[in-house]
């Protein structure tokens, strides 16, 4: 991102010999206090997820210590492996990628449809059809959730990965963040495709698809982002813990003291596992978070 | 296919170049009538383009909101799970034993109590983080927003269960670091007082990233011109604040505003893992007595009758942040 840095005084920049001295001094100063602020605040942020990445490879001896270790003073997976033995981790992490693949698909597609046909068909009933979008945005999930579940019961989907798919599959976001970035594609480029002869599931398809690739990553990456982090849903429709998403199987382990009761390597490290996809995948792709947050309003 | 160029990978990138300044000629072109008589088509196409999302709109969305406020007015149990049609109407009922319900009003108040020191903290600090990111630091910027935006996008179970850790009273973070300066550490989570003040500690680290890189791209947008104009007028440091940065971010405070509170309003995962509702009720909140309600004893009736209620509040409060929050300079 780049900034005009608004904080110096026009005399500093024009270069008047004695202030900019006396500036330059007084710029360092604040620089450091700035800083030492930001890094203390970092600190703060990232505290935890440290906290959490070496406990779950400390020994229980070192977890239970007094005064407390800082660094392992011996690095084990023995919390890893104590987990696996409770918790089937590779089927959770096996569903919740499976859930969020499929959601993911489903918003890519289905929010695009309707995006192009909001933002360049005209076609009766458009109008109420984006207000119900638009609508869809402001109603919280749940006032929803009862009689989803019996809904889903009445189909004999309950423990079923669609159970955990079809209701995110197409949400009001997606539509909303698609029909403003298909908007700005020009009417010249459609009306062209129209004149050859296109129909307008080609023109949908090959021309603006290829053009709204990067709202397309954007709304990819924050659905699927969702979809891994999502919990009260999933919870209400699984009670067999084989169909399980990770937060799912993460959250019933802790608050069960029968299971967990003072096992916190194990706590910390299921929650490491929980985290560091999601983790990797936000560090690699974080321009487009920020990005997406910024133009779109996402979170 | 034609020479088309996606737009690049900025996602902030309008259209792509080569069709700029074309888009005014469309009116008079020749084949305009031609167009028009494709315009039935497009109808058509409309609604196929329509139809998934309204199949799953309808289905998981407007049919649910539609019964759950059916189901409000009636004792929907559980047997009715697997026969929901024998339900019967109750009228009012659920929602006057709502009102006289001293758990209901004793989470309603947790409730309160989380969004209104919840919200203007993390807004707050949102705002400070963003500012000081926006004074002038050239290096490390990135890694500073990335570092402070990384906990929004981590899995808030597996932060609250981190939480847990870090405040608990003998092995915790917070004990170990109070243990090195030779003090003790309460026990956040057990104690009435400390847990909900604990919880929205936890919710203000989580969230606050967000307004930030919102604050942060509102502020990149303020002009130098009008910086400098009030530094000519003899403004400070904090009277810029708060008389030309404040007033220009009011739109960015608007949406963040609505959107946190809704988010806080419908708190569950941070009560659920990390103190299940308790100590006596202290972080009971209303979706999570909703969650208990409808999903441990199938009170469903009465917990449709209490979603409801909660609806009715959020959408009274979004709507009175859109009346007092709004750009009065327009």
């Amino acid at each position: 991102m780049s900034t005009v840095d608004t904080s110096r005084p026009s005399a500093v920049r024009t270069g008047d010999p004695a202030t900019l001295a006396a500036f330059r001094r007084r710029d360092r100063t604040r620089k450091t206090l700035l800083y030492t602020l930001l890094s203390f605040g970092l600190l703060v942020m990232l505290a935890p997820f440290l906290w959490m990445g070496l406990s779950a490879f400390k020994t229980t001896e070192d977890l239970t210590a007094s005064p407390p270790v800082w660094i392992p003073t011996e690095w084990t997976l023995a919390h890893f492996r104590d987990l696996l033995d409770v918790l089937n981790m590779p089927l959770h992490f096996f569903n919740s990628t499976l859930v969020a693949v499929f959601v993911t698909l489903g918003n890519l597609v289905f929010c695009s449809m309707l995006g192009y046909a909001l933002a360049k068909l005209n076609f009766f009933g458009k109008g109420p059809v984006f207000g119900l979008v638009l609508g869809a945005l402001m109603v919280p999930m749940n006032l929803m959730l009862i009689p989803k579940f019996v809904l889903m019961s009445q189909f004999g989907l309950l423990d079923s990965y669609a159970a955990l798919i079809l209701p995110f599959a197409a949400g009001a976001f997606g539509v909303f963040l698609m029909r403003q970035f298909i908007s700005s594609v020009p009417d010249e480029l459609i009306d062209a495709a129209r004149v050859d002869g296109a129909n307008e599931w080609f023109i949908y398809w090959r021309i603006i698809l290829p053009l709204v690739k990067p709202a397309m990553a954007t709304l990819a990456i924050f659905t699927f982002m969702g979809s891994w982090n999502n919990f009260l849903w999933p919870l209400i429709v699984t009670n067999d813990p084989d169909k399980y998403t990770l937060p799912v199987a993460l959250a019933t382990f802790a608050i069960d003291p029968t299971k967990s009761e003072g096992s916190n390597g194990m706590l910390m490290a299921g929650a490491f596992l929980v985290v560091l996809p999601i983790l990797l995948v936000f560090i690699a792709l974080q321009r487009y978070f920020t990005q997406g947050i910024a133009t779109a309003g996402l979170k | 296919m034609a020479p088309i160029t996606p737009a690049g990978s900025d996602v902030s990138s309008g259209p792509p170049p080569e069709n700029d300044g074309h888009v005014t000629a469309a009116a008079e072109r020749p084949r305009r009538p031609r167009l028009r008589g494709r315009l039935g088509t497009q109808h058509l196409a409309g609604w196929l383009f329509s139809t998934p999302f309204l199949l799953l709109f309808g289905t998981f969305m407007a049919f649910p909101i539609v019964a759950s406020l059916l189901m409000s007015f009636t004792d929907f149990g559980l047997r009715n799970v697997t026969d929901p049609l024998a339900a019967d109407f109750v009228g009012l009922d659920n929602y006057i034993e709502l009102f006289g319900d001293e758990t209901f009003r004793r989470a309603l108040f947790n409730t309160t109590y989380f969004v209104v020191v919840g919200v203007p903290l993390t807004i707050g600090l949102g705002l400070v983080a963003a500012v000081l990111l926006n004074s002038g630091i050239d290096r490390f910027r990135t890694f500073f927003r990335v570092g402070f935006y990384t906990p929004v996008v981590t899995s808030i179970v597996a932060v609250a269960v981190v939480w847990r850790f870090v405040l608990e009273p003998r092995d915790g973070l917070i004990a170990g670091v109070a243990a090195e300066f030779g003090w003790t550490s309460p026990d956040f989570l057990s104690s009435p007082t400390l847990a909900m003040p604990s919880l929205i500690a936890m919710a203000v680290w989580r969230n606050l990233g967000f307004p930030m890189v919102l604050f942060l791209a509102g502020l990149q947008s303020i002009p130098t011109e009008v910086r400098e104009a009030s530094r000519i007028d003899g403004a400070g440091a904090v009277q810029e604040f708060r008389k030309v940065t404040v007033p220009l971010l009011r739109p960015t405070m608007l949406y963040v505003a609505v959107i946190t509170t809704i988010g806080y309003l419908n708190v569950f995962e941070e009560p659920f893992v990390m103190t299940g509702g308790g100590p006596a009720d202290s972080t009971l909140t209303t979706s999570l007595y909703m969650y208990r309600e409808g999903f441990d004893f199938f009170h469903m009736g009465y917990a449709s009758a209490m979603a409801y209620t909660l609806f009715v509040i959020v959408l009274a409060i979004t709507l009175l942040q859109l009346r007092f929050l709004r750009d009065k300079t327009r």
